[in-house]
């Protein structure tokens, strides 16, 4: 493995082992750690080039909202750092360590290569809302850079958000700069035991239509034990306020009376409501088994409950407000267009997030493009990695 | 004077017939012809926010769908003829400035709200949509939409989406790119193309966020999905006066280390303090170097717990004044010289230019010392408005355009200002866009090979570089450009 994998150990000697890869017309399988590897398709390369090497926080201005970090540093160092000066990353990015069922640990670069954005994505924005600034290798060995390290900027072309979820095919980030917020000093959560998902759905909506500032709303169809909600029977309706204290317990209390109509409401103090929420950001409610396929499906939220039912699993997670779907089930060609098919009728997206690799080499992970802007994709990929050597296969066959 | 391509003269002499082929197109209708071909009606159109530079278009066609904008770019890319798109004409950066070869594809016809969803929190509008008239359509039900830029009233959404703008409130709610779904737009093949759509990020490549922001370099986009939000409770502002630029910037910085994200954080300097007093009557204190407007938001209580907490960190920084709101008619007293601020300017100057540029906030002190000298220097009167939560500097440079030596010097000066920004760790434009204004700055900010690359992507969507073809990228080394005459 060692021979077949890359670890340059600065930037230069990144782009100088992707100009060789780009000289030769190699293949490379692009990655931090690895610990998303096997997210969407399997790559068809024979060595990998990580950017584990590019590691450390290379700038953090707390008063500027501003950290600036090399691709391969590791997100639990970036949280710490950003801890200690009581700010967060707004995203609030999954590990999805137990999911992939991996102990590496996940990288900066590779966050924002994939765009993964957790609960607060509803209310405070995706990843790449925050990528402020880039410096990335393209598929011939060129550094460039792009955006900056301020929280506006509209100068020239905004590649920070083309290579941002392109999941390494466009280029290899080698450093990202990211806007941060101070972490609220407290929060708390109601759960709602509701009768069905489609209310579940109408009262995330009347919480996030609501002058209360909620930041998480999500649908659990079975609580389980996951999150310290044992003893509340599902489906139930988690929503949640980040702030100061004082905010957050007025905040909820009067939520509590909004949401009164929709079923029983529970309080989750602080500790409860943390747990609540790391369990829903890293997807366990779902309980997707080892062997299951996993799908992420995007919808409008009221579409949310339509989209679990059309697929037939039993198994689903709704955050986003119920527009994002989680679905477990059988990992075969027949259930994958089921949930297909299911996206496409509600208008959504889909992503085959996870699963066995027969299945995610056999069938289109992502959904198609109409042929004019796939045509745009294509030129644009064949810019920035003309020989196409940059993570060959992963969103898509033979791109 | 900024440097337009040469027009390609097989297109001038094909004028009659271009008119001619869109009328066709773009019969017109109620609301008038749908082309515009006379040159005393093209007057109108010949310049927009950035009224130095002026240039009459080859012709105007005023579509009202999405499938009319479709036919009438088909017919464009069939015939090499170029296209500027325009929303109400507001650009500061001179990002609808016409070229004497272009047609002018003007939206404001489009301007249906298609689709409102309350329980889905979204609209969908047309490109021509003013900005405030999102809004205003669903303010009623106590949602609105959050980008507010100065120009609100006028402004349209297409224009919004290319020129990524912002506003007063961006530090908490965003930029536009933060508040859109989706797009549908039509490519210089006249493919009618949907990205995104009433769904969080849609899986692939971020064509929406590529677009947002791309100064109709890409694509004409005809219809927006953006995101509403449900009002907070209510909001409040406060004033807080202080004796020097680096005592208001030290105590912004203990704003945001407190954890108060405040929804709006403006910081206006001492000539812009004195130009808005003189013409808003606001009670600013005229002694004070610096002053910043600071609102929050949520219940009657929520807003006195931290305005309360707000004007103790104030308190530390010896302020000159410190005044609260007590009510929403003080806050629209102390809002009033801000939001007036381009007006005040406009009273004691005839004519000023609106730069915009971003810093890291920290380097405040430095830049506007920086400026105070260059304003010396080249005998020109400044003054700065700040968003000083995301670093965004507007310095406002008067003079009188009536002397083509004070317009240049203008001119000159504002470059200075920009590379400023630059060489601080900023950006040459924040919320305004590169235009034809800051064109030509463009290789301060970005190397050669990043320039091209940035080219190279646009000739991806545009490879006979029809769209908008003069503005973003600097003319010189654009091969593009040098064979197009």
């Amino acid at each position: 493995m060692s021979e077949a994998s890359l670890a340059p150990r600065d930037e230069a000697a990144l782009a100088a082992a992707i100009a060789a890869a780009h000289a030769a017309a190699e293949p490379l399988a692009i990655e931090g750690n690895g610990s998303k590897r096997d997210l969407l398709r399997p790559v068809q390369a024979a060595r990998t080039l990580s950017t584990r090497g590019l590691s450390g926080i290379t700038l953090y201005r707390p008063q500027e909202l501003i950290v600036s970090a090399l691709a391969g540093t590791p997100l639990a160092e970036i949280e710490a750092a950003l801890a200690e000066k009581g700010q967060h990353l707004i995203a609030e990015p999954p590990t999805l360590s137990a999911f992939f069922g991996t102990d590496r640990a996940p990288t900066i670069g590779g966050l924002v290569a994939t765009n993964l954005s957790g609960p607060r994505r509803i209310a405070g924005g995706a990843m790449r809302d925050h990528v402020m600034g880039i410096r990335a290798v393209t598929g011939t060995g060129a550094v460039f850079r792009s955006g900056g390290r301020v929280l506006k900027n509209v100068t020239g072309l905004d590649l920070c958000k083309l290579l941002t979820g392109a999941h390494g095919t466009l280029g290899v980030l080698t450093e990202v700069t990211l806007k941060v917020l101070p972490a609220p000093a407290s929060s708390g959560s109601l759960a709602v035991q509701v009768a069905d998902l489609a209310t579940g759905v109408r009262a995330l909506s009347a919480g996030l239509g609501s002058p209360f500032g909620v930041s998480g709303a999500a649908l659990l169809p079975q609580a389980g034990p996951a999150g310290g909600l044992a003893g509340l029977p599902g489906p139930l309706a988690l929503l949640r306020i980040e702030d100061f204290a004082e905010s957050v317990a007025y905040r909820l209390g009067r939520l509590r009376e909004d949401l009164a109509g929709f079923g029983t409401v529970a309080l989750l103090a602080e500790e409860a409501s943390l747990a609540a929420w790391r369990a829903v950001r890293e997807a366990e409610p779902l309980g997707a088994a080892p062997g299951e396929a996993v799908w992420r499906v995007s919808v409008k939220p009221s579409a949310g409950p339509g989209v679990a039912a059309a697929a037939g699993l039993d198994k689903a997670l709704l955050d986003w407000g119920g527009g994002l779907v989680w679905l477990a089930g059988p990992a075969t060609p027949d259930q994958h267009a089921r949930v297909v098919a299911a996206a496409a009728a509600a208008g959504g997206t889909f992503t085959l997030f996870r699963a066995p690799e027969p299945l995610r080499a056999a069938v289109a992970v992502l959904p198609e493009e109409p042929p004019a802007l796939a045509a745009i994709g294509r030129r644009v990929k064949a810019v920035l990695d003309p020989k196409g050597i940059l993570n060959p296969g992963r969103m898509r066959a033979g791109a | 004077m900024i440097r337009l391509p040469d027009p390609k003269p097989a297109v001038l002499a094909r004028r009659d017939e271009i008119v001619a082929a869109l009328r066709a197109l773009v019969p017109g209708g109620p609301l008038g012809e749908g082309v515009i071909g006379e040159a005393l009606r093209l007057k109108p159109y010949e310049t927009d926010g950035l009224s130095a530079y002026r240039q009459p278009p080859l012709a105007v066609v005023l579509p009202e769908t999405t499938e009319q904008v479709a036919a009438v770019l088909r017919y464009c890319h069939a015939n090499g003829i170029r296209v500027v798109p325009r929303g109400a004409g507001t650009s500061l950066s001179g990002g609808a400035l016409p070229l004497a070869d272009a047609v002018v594809i003007g939206l404001m016809r489009m301007n249906r709200i298609l689709e409102v969803d309350y329980e889905n929190r979204l609209a969908v509008v047309e490109a021509g949509v003013t900005n405030l008239g999102i809004t205003n359509h669903v303010a009623g039900d106590g949602f609105f939409y959050a980008p507010d830029p100065s120009s609100q009233l006028a402004c349209m959404i297409g224009g919004n989406v290319n020129m990524n703008s912002g506003g007063a409130h961006c530090l908490k709610y965003g930029v536009t790119a933060n508040n859109l779904l989706g797009l549908r737009l039509v490519t210089i093949e006249g493919e009618i193309l949907e990205v995104g759509g009433q769904h969080l990020d849609a899986a692939g490549y971020d064509w929406l966020g590529l677009l947002t922001g791309s100064e109709g370099q890409l694509a004409i986009v005809t219809e927006v999905t953006v995101r509403i939000l449900r009002a907070a409770e209510g909001q409040r502002a406060m004033l807080a006066a202080f004796k020097g630029t680096e005592i208001a910037g030290a105590a912004v910085d203990a704003i945001i280390a407190s954890g108060i994200i405040p929804v709006a954080l403006e910081f206006m300097d001492k000539p812009c303090i004195h130009a808005c007093e003189a013409f808003a009557h606001a009670g600013y204190p005229l002694e004070a170097e610096a002053m910043l407007i600071i609102e929050v938001e949520g219940s009657t209580e929520e807003q006195d717990r931290l305005l309360g907490q707000l004007k103790e960190i104030c308190g530390r920084f010896d302020p000159i004044s410190l005044k609260v709101a007590q009510s929403a008619e003080e806050s629209l007293a102390i809002w009033k010289g801000r939001k007036g601020a381009f007006g005040a300017v406009g009273r004691i100057s005839p004519d000023y230019l609106c730069m915009d540029g971003t810093i890291p906030t920290g380097e405040l002190p430095h830049v506007l010392k920086r400026i105070g000298e260059m304003s010396a220097a080249y005998g020109l009167q400044v003054a700065n408005v700040f968003h000083a939560g995301d670093g965004n500097l507007h310095p406002l440079i008067m003079f009188d355009a009536n002397d083509p030596a004070s317009f240049h010097k203008a001119e000159a000066f504002g470059a200075d200002i920009l590379k400023l920004c630059v060489e601080v760790g900023g950006c040459l434009t924040g919320e305004h866009g590169v235009g034809v204004e800051k064109r030509d700055l463009m290789g301060v900010q970005f190397t050669p090979a990043e320039l091209a690359l940035q080219r190279a992507v646009k000739g991806a969507f545009d490879p006979g570089w029809l769209l908008n073809p003069a503005k973003v990228f600097p003319l010189e080394d654009n091969p593009a450009l040098q064979h197009a005459a």
